[in-house]
């Protein structure tokens, strides 16, 4: 096969990997919503066809240029985070600074979500932003330092080198702090669960509140493609990547990955919802510290005890 | 990378960055001007990224997008504004400003032409690590006593700023087990 070819493969693996991925969480999530199976399954096509006939509306002088760039943007930005993860065949970028590359993405969300409450011009919308700002301020530095423990023990920020490194032993096992923490960051990323105040119910939907028509679709949609690219990032840096008997490793990495996005979309309405001034203690007490600590057990463990 | 292809991504990279940073001066909006910068920046990160400097290169533009997001919410914050209803001006001070940006300008196009770059593209890397030996050399052991004593600084100023101290959290004697805080946290405490 081609340089090219198999270039167009990855992309096009890429998108399906995201698309599906994010159609069978929404579908998952609308059964667990209930009230049976088959409405939940259809959920997801029916809002889509829904949202993409519904007629936009705005409130007076919203600022309709960032608030397109805002939904967008999230439907993109999963697309950028999984670009570098091999996914059975070498990554679309398969950069050297591949994890540094997802870090960016997730930053690039603080902006877009800050963007979708601020062009709608509405209150609870702008409040929400700010508190998505909060919290993304709360998770942010702990997921940065869980990022960097798999990169320690593989001594790459190549996401294929750091698959590659977990042959023998996956991370999780050596490395559970930072990959729970790491999970809480996707989550609050996605405003998912207990990390989604800033588009919660107490404030009639938050950043979301506003969106009609086909810009909510983005903006749900991009949530559950976040979640997705999260997800399988999360599987790629903790769990082996392909890794796995008898199932090919294309296959491996999509079982692993689904089983995160499950446990997430499980747990979405079980657990109670953190307003942020609540979630920064917990961040910067429980979640920062936990990282560090994990940083510092991995970095002896490689240094001292030769492990990787 | 063929030559011609990487001269125009540079080139389209700077338009973006110059007309980007241009446009914060012109816009009308806080927001739209804030991440008018934003995107400045982020082009700046992609010429980096061009010229090989992958780390720096990404690392700007995480870092420019962070900051830009925080920077919005303090100017918002301090001067209050509605994205319909107040559009304001985003230059003050005009004539000083374009004097020292004038200036600047001038002095880092002098610096640019004056500056004895390698001609042989094998003896950058050699020259890049003289200009990390002149910067750091024999001033390391300085650098790293005044970073701690900075970061101390830095805490002192915020703990001397801050109106509530832990004797309002904890009592005169300091024996109280759970702060009384304006804002309860998230830890039980």
């Amino acid at each position: 096969m081609t340089d090219a070819a198999s270039a167009v493969l990855s992309v096009v693996l890429t998108v399906v990997v995201l698309g599906v991925g994010g159609l069978c969480a929404a579908a998952f999530g609308g059964v667990l919503a209930g009230p049976s199976v088959r409405h939940g399954l259809t959920l997801p096509l029916a809002e889509t066809a829904r949202l993409l006939r519904q007629r936009r509306r705005s409130a007076p002088g919203a600022d309709l240029l960032l608030w397109r760039i805002a939904g967008a943007g999230l439907v993109l930005v999963p697309l950028l985070m999984l670009a570098v993860v091999p996914l059975g065949p070498p990554p679309v970028l398969d950069s050297a600074v591949g994890v540094v590359w997802f870090n960016t993405a997730d930053v690039a969300v603080w902006a877009l979500v800050w963007l979708l409450g601020w062009g709608a011009n509405a209150t609870f919308a702008l409040v929400g932003a700010f508190r998505f700002l909060a919290s993304a301020l709360a998770y942010e530095l702990p997921l940065m330092f869980a990022l960097t423990a798999p990169a320690v023990a593989a001594h790459s920020l190549r996401v294929t080198d750091i698959v590659a490194a977990q042959a023998g032993l996956p991370y999780v096992v050596w490395m559970p702090l930072a990959f729970v923490v790491l999970l809480v960051g996707v989550a609050g990323f996605s405003v998912w669960g207990s990390l989604g105040p800033a588009a919660g119910p107490d404030l009639a939907g938050g950043v979301l509140g506003e969106l009609s028509g086909p810009d909510r679709w983005l903006a749900l949609t991009g949530r559950y493609l976040l979640l997705v690219a999260g997800s399988v990032f999360t599987a790629a840096l903790f769990l082996g990547g392909g890794a796995g008997p008898l199932l090919p490793s294309w296959c491996w990495l999509l079982v692993k990955s689904a089983v995160l996005v499950a446990a997430l979309v499980v747990l979405r309405n079980r657990l109670v919802l953190l307003r942020p001034d609540r979630f920064m203690e917990i961040g910067w007490l429980i979640l920062l510290p936990a990282a560090l600590l994990q940083l510092l057990v991995v970095s002896l463990l490689v240094t001292v005890g030769g492990w990787s | 990378m063929n030559v011609v292809v990487f001269i125009i991504v540079f080139l389209v990279l700077a338009l973006v960055a110059v007309v980007s940073g241009a446009l914060v001066f012109v816009i009308d909006s806080m927001a739209r001007a804030t991440y008018a910068l934003a995107i400045s920046f982020v082009a700046v990160g992609g010429a980096l990224v061009l010229f090989g400097l992958t780390y720096p290169g990404v690392i700007t533009i995480l870092m420019m997008i962070m900051e830009m997001a925080i920077m919005a919410v303090f100017m918002i914050m301090f001067m209050g504004m509605n994205p319909a209803l107040i559009p304001m001006s985003m230059v003050h001070g005009q004539r000083p400003a374009l004097v020292a940006s004038a200036g600047l300008f001038v002095l880092l196009v002098v610096g640019i032409l004056l500056a004895p770059w390698p001609q042989h593209p094998h003896a950058a890397p050699a020259r890049a690590r003289q200009l990390g030996q002149a910067l750091m050399g024999d001033k390391m052991l300085v650098m790293m006593t005044i970073s701690p004593v900075m970061f101390a600084t830095i805490v002192a100023g915020v703990v001397l700023a801050s109106h509530r101290t832990r004797y309002d959290r904890f009592g005169d004697d300091l024996d109280r087990r759970v702060a009384s805080d304006p804002q309860p946290g998230g830890v039980g405490r």
